[in-house]
């Protein structure tokens, strides 16, 4: 047995000093030994990752959408400027599109943290580059890709932390995680540009089919490349491709298995065993997840007992009981609580249409915008504003039961929004106001 | 070619730095104009130090710890390496740990409880348990391999 096999990265950092010129350490090529590193598994993982986070962006953008920042109060970025562009009227229909998208947002970005790992793995010998400028090419392309890891690393770190409450950021989630965003997506269209020929040409160097029937025994490191993430002297492989494609794999497996389950209703929520909020509290009717308790927020039994009087505010203006309320027309619908942090569960409410209220406020409902304020006395989101088109969709209540019982003091008792497809956030609890105004467009 | 030589790529290279900088440059501005480009500017730095210099320095040397201790205790001739066997739900493990630690170290109680209304005291037992099944699940399969090549030495 000789010495040779056990030399490797992370065992032996002190290599003797070379004549290249270069520093020691991860600075010498004979440093890196992993067999495995290569043209063709790094574009693996990056041809992975570039379809996964394009629809990160794609439904994280569409999020932003949703929380319709055009209406009043809702903008949580008012200083946005031209990257508010692509905003749309968001629509009621089709009532779980958010579920999905935001559902995804979260989910496959959990789900990509080991792809992401694993690709920043397999092409890290380029961080000790030496000599570490060659041209002024060179030197910008590093300099963007500082803009890409540090980009990447932020946005999945900042979500990470946002969907657990772990609020240790020293800045508000939400620019942060916009902004982040387009300087992220800055630095990855620069690099699928610059690199997405060479990764296509990578991936089809081998045959991934190949591959996957190759044992360990069989397994030889790639050809040389010219960029260098072939190591010069590799050491004798522990893993094969295919156990590091199973290894990587297997990891978003598990992120993905034990967290999905927060974004479905039924017994396989119990999945979520690593999953913020895919927790049971019971089998009563109000036993779904909450989020922003009452207690929280500032809210007590006294303030929504029998004084609570709720606003209706428009041409004219009302005021109503909640026995009021329920002398009313009710309409009951089953429509699902989708969260900007990617939980989600259906219920079945039951309240007075929207559009019915902005009647009694005198203001025909196909021409009615809405904010709605809620009684908390803490935290974001006290009120939500809505475009004619939610008011006017008939699934758009002013919920007072939920399957088939008040609702409980933390789902919003007496009274609160449920609107089809908007952020759960805008779903105001406690609603002691809703204001009604002539469209302003 | 003059260009070229000069530079070290094509003038569509550029173009392409300069739109990206151009983008990136006007989404700081607007990072200004939140007031928190001090927090952010430390945290996306830091998050590429993290990376690079902490996370998958540690990382390394944890594999290289592990793969020589495990090396140690060699299996015989023709019967399966242990490395991966460990490796795997060691690293799998520790992702979780490394991605829910908030939750399973119990770091959000406060913010938690008072949004979702419960503790978050179960995730400990919840991580542990994953943990507990991943080592088991591959000291099976490394069970049933070990058995498979004694078969196949006669």
């Amino acid at each position: 047995m000789t010495k040779q096999p056990f030399r490797s990265e992370g065992g032996t950092y002190l290599i003797r000093a070379h004549t290249g010129g270069a520093p020691a350490g991860p600075f010498l090529p004979g440093f890196w030994r992993s067999p495995l590193r290569g043209p063709w598994l790094t574009s693996v993982f990056g041809l992975v990752l570039l379809v996964g986070l394009i629809i990160v962006a794609v439904t994280g953008l569409l999020s932003y959408a949703a929380y319709q920042p055009r209406l009043p109060g809702n903008d949580t970025t008012p200083g946005k400027g031209l990257l508010g562009f692509y905003l749309f009227d968001w629509p009621t229909n089709p009532a779980w599109m958010y579920r999905i998208t935001q559902g995804a947002h979260v989910i496959l970005g959990l789900t990509l943290v080991p792809v992401l790992l694993a690709k920043l793995w397999s092409v890290i010998p380029k961080l000790f580059d030496w000599p570490p400028v060659r041209s002024p090419a060179q030197a910008m392309e590093r300099a963007s890709l500082v803009l890409l890891v540090g980009g990447a690393v932020f946005q999945f770190v900042t979500g990470i932390l946002n969907i657990q409450l772990f609020y240790v950021f020293p800045f508000s989630f939400y620019p942060a995680h916009l902004y982040g965003a387009w300087i992220f997506l800055a630095a990855l269209a620069l690099h699928v540009a610059l690199r997405l020929p060479k990764a296509i040409r990578a991936a089809r160097s081998r045959s991934l089919r190949q591959e996957l029937r190759t044992r360990l025994a069989d397994t030889r490191p790639e050809p040389p490349d010219p960029d260098g993430l072939v190591a010069a002297e590799p050491a004798p492989p522990t893993m094969s491709r295919r156990g590091m494609l199973g290894f990587v794999g297997g990891g978003s497996a598990l992120m993905f298995g034990l967290s999905v389950g927060q974004t479905l209703d039924g017994p396989l929520r119990r999945t979520a065993l690593l999953a913020p909020h895919g927790r049971v509290y019971g089998p009563g009717p109000n036993d779904f997840q909450v989020n922003k308790t009452a207690a929280g927020l500032g809210v007590t039994a006294a303030d929504a007992g029998d004084a609570w009087r709720l606003t209706v505010a428009g041409a004219k203006q009302v005021r109503l009981s909640r026995a009021d309320l329920l002398a009313m027309p009710l309409h009951t619908y089953a429509l699902p609580i989708a969260c900007v942090e990617g939980w989600s569960t259906e219920q079945v409410w039951t309240g007075v249409r929207l559009a019915d209220l902005a009647l009694l406020a005198g203001i025909p409902p196909g021409a009615a915008e809405l904010t709605a304020r809620s009684l908390q006395r803490f935290g974001y989101f006290g009120q939500a504003s809505f475009s004619v088109r939610q008011v006017a969709d008939p699934r758009s209540l002013l919920a007072l039961r939920v399957n088939g019982a008040d609702l409980s003091l933390d789902h919003g008792f007496p009274a609160r929004i449920i609107v089809p497809n908007a952020p759960g956030v805008h779903n105001t609890k406690w609603v002691r106001e809703l204001a009604y105004r002539r469209e302003s467009r | 070619m003059k260009w070229r030589s000069a530079y070290g790529a094509g003038p569509w290279h550029l173009v392409g730095l300069a739109a990206c900088f151009a983008v990136a440059g006007y989404a700081a501005t607007r990072v200004v104009g939140a007031g928190i480009l001090i927090g952010f500017a430390v945290w996306f730095i830091g998050a590429v130090i993290l990376h690079d210099l902490v996370l998958w320095p540690l990382y390394s040397v944890a594999d290289g710890v592990l793969r020589r201790g495990v090396v140690r205790t060699r299996p015989p001739r023709r019967r399966p390496a242990v490395v991966n066997h460990v490796r795997v739900p060691v690293a799998l493990s520790g992702l979780l740990l490394l991605v829910w630690f908030p939750l399973v170290l119990g770091r959000s109680e406060g913010n938690y409880r008072s949004a979702v209304g419960l503790s978050t005291s179960p995730y400990f037992a919840r991580w542990l348990f994953v943990a507990l099944a991943l080592f088991v699940v591959s000291g099976v399969i490394y069970a049933v391999r070990w058995w498979a090549a004694g078969r196949s030495d006669h």
